[in-house]
């Protein structure tokens, strides 16, 4: 197996870059270019030098397998930030038989070497990817192998299920406890339950991975890219008095209560001009539909237009007044907001807060991050729910093993090469 | 040079029987070597065959004409199918048989089976070829036996030793020596071996019995047959008893445990855990107050009872403390002590998939040696190594294998050579991922055209097979084509939803309310059917909603267990697995990738790397 290595910090000048090693050549490569080996664990300042040159003066940090990150052994060295070091040590590591890692190898290391279960794998890119603190936290809390411990839990609990139900079958002739059918039965009932719940209370678990998605819909003119731009804090959409001015989908990133959020601004909803804006407009429609949240935007210098009157009726929206400064709301429960004087932005920003946080867990124990999480829970239940209403008892038996099964493919029993392929596909280099 | 034969089989129990039968009827010219004539049959423990997954195995074997059910049709004396309440797929038939009817019946039949020859000899040794493989084996009285092939069937004959309270003695069954000679020569050969143990209870002068006392339980009537040859169960039927122990009982074995050899630390190795002795369920299940006890005769004219439940290695004033503690035995008279027995068997991982030591060209293990329990583990084997030494011997080189998917012997083989054991190995349709497709009523069906390929069947059974197999698959079409509307149906007094969705016969079977006489008078022609023909349609209908369901996933994991592996594959060459799961892959050589699947341990990620290397040519080897 090669010996690999990559950087760990991000490119660019910075005070110390880290460069990570990993594989069987490491302790041979780490000897030629800084002498004897530091205790393991142990952080140690070292000369490093290559072919009779001194590359740089180094923190080092030598883990032997399989105690490490990839269960391999490893090694850590705190370089001088700076490309001419960084690229002068690499040489010299590839002179030594090292070569660049790809991307997410490292990761993939430690999970071939058990290190690491599929789901806390994906932690890890999550944890690289987090823009926020919930985002960083729920990664945290995968890469722990929170998921991990909950679906090992449950499946303990499935695999006795699961005996018990074999024994009555297996030693019908043995005196088993009289109820043990009934036993069977009840705990079955709680395990369903309970993986019922936690899939409903984590719905908003790949919201908070994924971010939020709010779209800002209302009549041309009304004011949308003004408002978008006043939540933002700058000018990311195109604002003029010419009603139609947004034709495609203007999108800027904000922080809502420690998430993430995507807010778009759209096409004008009315009969279009012409056939770009027509396509805005089925563009803008279509955004609202898959939007966590939809702003509807009624300026109070206009009466209410029909198509965004609409809207409001077919599906929940906050609503917004825009263009306060010109008159009061024309809506019921309207917030008045004016872009142009800051009038209710707060209070718009508050609104936006508290809805966001509604939609993401409020318990701050989601773990059911991604589709695939909740794809092999449902069929778990699914298979449970079957179980619960085998008329035979090799029917019951059969229906559990399958849910055992699906939820094996949670931390990564079966099919797991495609997952793995697009989970690698993913990582950026070092971690 | 002496004399050759294709195949010679040593050991004449329940392995090297159906081993020699097979072997022959596969066309080998065969011998079968044992040390007692009168042995050849030997039921050397409980007088039961079959049962909840056993029973399945003795129908396979019959499937693929062995001798077993055949024998226990003749010989048994109690015949009850259990989970009878449960569904068609885990229900097993089961015989108490008379075990001299019993070793009558196996020598009869091997006595009528052509191209074999049956002699009385200890083998002493196997001679190795310059290729490292054995061609000859050498007999205690100075022969030496050429043989194309090899199967060794040694039971519980390694080192054995029996353990009766303090006393100590080396020992094979009862009563016969232990094979020294031949361990030796195995031992010579490198394989590796462990041991293992086990026990059985004390025997009783059924003559002693209060028979008043104990709850009768009459057999099956009429009697469901083993073999699926045999038409009628013809003869007498006994009743067996059941008793139970009481505090007193538990009382005295708690004050004796000190002297139990599984306690003192006298016995090391690991017993079966689904048959513990009468001590150790005492230990590990103190709150219970009573275990059955099923007294079972041993034969019509023999009144030797085996009381099953309370296999023991208690001293032996112990064991009559304990008797005389049931009740209905409080006179019983114990006719031999029960002992535990402690033995070496070799790690079945060092076999193929044909049953041959991958090291050891042309030697063949079955039975007991490789680490199971039971006569119908024993006889499954026996006759898949028969039909692989004879295809050796023949010159084949490809492994005559039944898949997981086929058959619980082939699960049972596939277990043996890939996860190998760590308690004697029993049979239990827990094992069997596709339970619901391999039902005890249907082995003729999944194996006779296997059988007959193999050259192991005979013309008589195979004609039998045809034309059942022919009749199942007219009355499975008639079935799926016959198609009724609901308003059809209710006219006929067969309560389905009034959907307006037109159903099969098929669907319609697979409804609760689908039975009686209304449904013989919606569709006349089932009256018309055999009853075993029209046990397949219903069968086929009650599990057809579940199996579909499960259709892609069966398709796919019968791909995973035909991706061979091939068999001097470097581990170490492959990218991506780690030292452990490499170590854990060399233990295990499995053949297939469906086999590295389950060998204990390895990962879903080793064996993504597996794959994916299998799927890159030239898979490099050592």
């Amino acid at each position: 197996m090669d010996t690999l290595f990559a950087p760990a910090t991000a490119p660019g000048r910075a005070a110390i870059a880290v460069l990570r090693l990993s594989g069987p050549a490491t302790a041979a490569i780490l000897a030629g270019l800084a002498g004897p080996l530091p205790p393991p664990r142990r952080a140690s300042l070292r000369r490093l030098r290559h072919a009779g040159a001194v590359l740089d003066e180094a923190l080092l940090l030598w883990f032997p397998g399989p105690a490490s990150y990839t269960g391999e052994d490893a090694a850590e060295l705190h370089l001088h930030g700076g490309p001419a070091v960084l690229a002068g040590v690499a040489e010299a590591l590839v002179a030594l038989g090292a070569r660049p890692a790809e991307p997410g190898e490292f990761t993939r290391r430690a999970v071939l070497n058990g290190r690491m279960d599929l789901t806390a794998a994906e932690g890890v890119i999550d944890l690289i990817e987090a823009e926020t603190t919930a985002q960083a936290q729920q990664a945290l809390r995968l890469a722990g192998g929170g998921l991990h411990a909950l679906v090992e839990g449950w499946s303990g609990r499935l695999a006795s299920l699961l005996a018990r139900q074999e024994a009555l079958i297996e030693f019908e002739d043995e005196d088993l406890p009289g109820a043990l059918d009934d036993t069977v039965a009840k705990a079955l009932a709680a395990l369903s339950a309970e993986i019922a719940a936690r899939l409903d209370a984590d719905a908003g678990a790949e919201r908070v991975r994924d971010g939020l998605d709010i779209a800002i819909l209302g009549a041309p003119n009304a004011g949308k890219s003004s408002l978008l731009n006043a939540l933002v804090g700058r000018e990311a959409a195109i604002v003029s008095a010419r009603a139609g001015t947004t034709r495609d989908i203007v999108e800027a990133r904000l922080i809502l209560a420690g998430l993430p959020a995507t807010l778009a601004d759209t096409a004008g909803l009315r009969e279009a001009g012409d056939e770009i804006e027509a396509e805005g407009v089925r563009r803008a429609l279509h955004r609202g539909e898959g939007a966590d949240l939809l702003l509807a935007v009624l300026p109070c210098d206009a009466p209410p237009d029909a198509a965004t009157l609409a809207l409001i009726a077919r599906r929940p929206c906050l609503v917004v007044a825009s263009k306060a400064d010109l008159g009061p709301p024309r809506h019921p429960g309207a917030l008045p907001v004016s872009a142009r004087t800051g009038q209710g932005l707060d209070a718009l920003r508050a609104r936006l807060e508290s809805e966001a946080a509604a939609l993401a867990p409020a318990s701050g124990a989601a773990l059911l991050a991604r589709p695939r999480h909740r794809a092999a829970l449902g069929d778990t239940l699914r298979w449970l729910r079957e179980a619960a209403d085998a008329q035979l008892p090799e029917l019951r038996a059969d229906a559990l093993r399958e849910a055992l099964r699906a939820l094996g493919r949670l931390t990564g029993q079966v099919g797991a090469e495609s997952i793995l392929d697009r989970l690698f596909a993913e990582f950026c280099i070092g971690k | 040079m002496g004399p050759f034969f294709d195949v010679v089989v040593v050991g004449g129990g329940h392995a090297g029987a159906e081993a020699a039968a097979a072997a022959a009827r596969c066309g080998a010219r065969t011998l079968l070597l044992t040390h007692r004539l009168d042995a050849l049959g030997e039921m050397s423990c409980n007088p039961a065959i079959g049962g909840v997954g056993k029973g399945h195995l003795v129908r396979e074997v019959d499937a693929l004409d062995g001798l077993m059910a055949r024998a226990a049709d003749a010989a048994g004396i109690h015949f009850k199918l259990l989970n009878r309440s449960k569904g068609p797929a885990v229900r097993g038939p089961r015989a108490q048989a008379d075990r001299a009817l019993y070793r009558t019946a196996i020598r009869a039949l091997l006595e009528a089976t052509p191209n074999l020859t049956i002699r009385p000899a200890t083998v002493e040794g196997l001679e190795r070829a310059p290729d490292g493989g054995i061609d000859a084996v050498l007999t205690a009285d100075g022969a030496r036996v050429r043989a194309g092939a090899v199967v060794v069937t040694a039971g519980t004959f390694l080192r054995g030793e029996i353990h009766l309270g303090p006393e100590r003695r080396p020992a094979g069954r009862h009563g016969d020596p232990a094979s020294l000679g031949l361990a030796l020569s195995l031992a010579a050969l490198g394989l590796p071996v462990r041991r293992l143990k086990t026990g059985t209870p004390p025997r009783l002068d059924g003559r002693t019995i209060d028979w008043a006392a104990v709850d009768p339980q009459p057999g099956d009537d009429p009697a469901e047959p083993l073999s699926w040859m045999t038409d009628r169960i013809t003869g007498p039927q006994v009743a067996c008893g059941i008793t139970a122990t009481t505090p007193r009982t538990h009382a005295i074995i708690r004050a004796n445990l000190g002297r139990a050899p599984v306690h003192s630390g006298q016995i090391q190795g690991p017993g079966p855990r689904y048959c513990p002795s009468i001590e150790d369920k005492v230990v590990r299940f103190a709150e219970r107050e009573r275990h059955q006890i099923f007294l079972e005769p041993e034969g019509l004219d023999d009144p030797t009872v085996y009381p099953n439940g309370i296999s023991t290695s208690l001293p032996r004033d112990v064991q009559e403390a304990v008797i005389a503690s049931i009740p209905g035995l409080e006179r019983a008279r114990i006719l031999r002590h029960g002992y535990a027995i402690e033995y070496d068997h070799l790690d079945p991982r060092a076999l193929r998939p044909s049953l041959e030591v991958r090291s050891v060209p042309r030697l063949f293990l079955a039975g007991q040696v490789n680490g199971t329990t039971g006569y119908e583990e024993a006889a499954a084997q026996g006759l898949l190594a028969g039909v692989n030494a004879a295809h050796r011997a023949g010159g084949g080189t490809d492994p005559r294998v039944l898949l997981r998917t086929q058959a619980y012997a082939g699960v049972l083989v596939d277990d043996l050579t890939t996860q190998g054991v760590t308690e004697p190995y029993r049979m239990l349709t827990a094992r069997a991922e596709h339970r619901l497709r391999l039902r005890a009523d249907n082995a003729t069906l999944r194996l006779t055209d296997t059988g007959i390929a193999w050259g192991c069947v005979g013309p008589e059974r195979a004609a039998r097979h045809r034309a059942f197999a022919a009749a199942v698959a007219d009355a499975l079409a008639r079935a799926r084509s016959d198609v009724s509307t609901p308003a059809a149906l209710a006219a006929s007094g067969l309560a389905v939803n009034q959907d307006g969705i037109p159903r099969s016969l098929l669907e319609v079977l697979s409804l609760p309310a689908a039975t009686g006489p209304a449904l013989d008078a919606a569709f006349p022609w089932l009256r018309d059917l055999a009853p075993g023909v029209r046990a397949q349609l219903e069968a086929e209908a009650l599990y057809a909603p579940y199996l579909s369901r499960q259709a892609a996933e069966f398709a796919a994991l019968e791909r995973e267990e035909r991706l061979p592996i091939p068999e001097g594959i470097d581990f170490a060459a492959i990218a991506g697995l780690s030292t452990e799961m490499r170590q854990r892959l060399d233990a295990a050589r499995p053949a297939t990738l469906g086999s590295a699947g389950r060998v204990p341990g390895v990962t879903p990620a080793a064996l993504v790397a597996l794959a994916g290397h299998l799927r890159r040519a030239g898979a490099p080897t050592r």
